[in-house]
């Protein structure tokens, strides 16, 4: 129990650097919109369009590094397998 | 000939009295561009956001610019950040309630300072400004911009005749002032919020 837990929390905390940083390494917060400055041609005017699309943000990478964390840590407070519940 | 020149100079008279009247601009833009920008400093990063529903009319008059009066009017539902969850609690009952205060409005009291040059007109605006349901007099300098002859070339229609006028404008407000969560969470969320505007009127002519 306590290797799958630890296994787990590493799968975490690599899948979760990997995505964060797969998706631009945003470091504001998560975005589910993301604006571009485009400009209108007679006016002059610089506006912004949103691309629906999610990115994620330091608040994503705190929460999944913290979990992962948090799982390694509970994964010692386990009790190792006992040897003497080992066939002789 | 008489009759000819007394004719010639009516039309010129005519033509320039009706190019000197104040032209109503509709500010409910056609392509779907104008919108209030925002920005505020918080932690990690500013929130900056949009609110596209900007509507209203401003009475323009190139030959007499000191004379513009007019309402700009944005539908608070409108504004949106990046972040879906900062959107939801911006709109929320602790921060806009944007249902109980459904519009931002800015209603021009008069323009001070004007001073033309070209096509562009500077001034510094007063007006009323109404945010979360609390009015408050402010003065916002502001660039107004007249295109004529713009508005069918913009809809890519040259055929359609009538003009644009563009304004532009930046200021401060202090979001306590308008019962925007006063004195708390100064901490997180700058209490001065920057909003800029860029905005662009039409008034087609039939």
């Amino acid at each position: 129990m306590k290797r799958v837990l630890q296994t787990i929390a590493l799968g975490l905390f690599v899948t979760t650097i990997g995505f964060w940083a797969f998706k631009g390494a945003h470091t504001g917060w998560s975005q589910n919109r993301v604006p571009m400055s485009k400009t209108d041609e007679v006016t002059g005017i610089v506006y912004t369009v949103y691309e629906n699309r999610y990115v994620p943000g330091i608040d994503l990478l705190a929460g999944g590094v913290g979990l992962a964390s948090a799982l390694f840590a509970v994964s010692f407070l386990l009790r190792p397998k006992n040897k003497t519940d080992q066939p002789t | 000939m008489k009759k000819l020149v007394i004719t010639s100079v009516i039309t010129l008279a005519l033509a320039a009295s009706l190019h000197a009247a104040p032209v109503s601009f509709d500010f409910k833009d056609p392509k779907g561009v104008n919108a209030l920008q925002f920005s505020l400093d918080s932690v990690l990063e500013p929130i900056a956001g949009t609110a596209g529903g900007v509507s209203g009319t401003v009475s323009f008059d190139p030959a007499n610019p000191a004379a513009t009066s007019g309402k700009i009017v944005v539908a608070t539902k409108s504004l949106v950040v990046p972040n879906a969850t900062m959107t939801e609690h911006m709109l929320g009952n602790n921060w806009l309630d944007a249902a109980a205060n459904p519009e931002i409005v800015f209603q021009l009291s008069k323009l001070e300072g004007v001073s033309t040059a070209g096509n562009v007109t500077s001034a510094t605006a007063t007006g009323k400004f109404t945010l979360k349901g609390v009015t408050k007099e402010i003065k916002v300098p502001v660039k107004l911009t007249h295109l004529a002859d713009a508005f069918g070339k913009r809809i890519n229609k040259p055929e359609v005749k009538g003009d644009l006028l563009v304004l532009r404008g930046e200021f401060m407000i202090q979001r306590g002032d308008f019962g925007i969560q006063p004195g708390k969470n100064d901490d997180k969320v700058n209490p001065e919020i920057k909003i800029s505007i860029a905005i662009v009127g039409s008034a087609p002519k039939a």
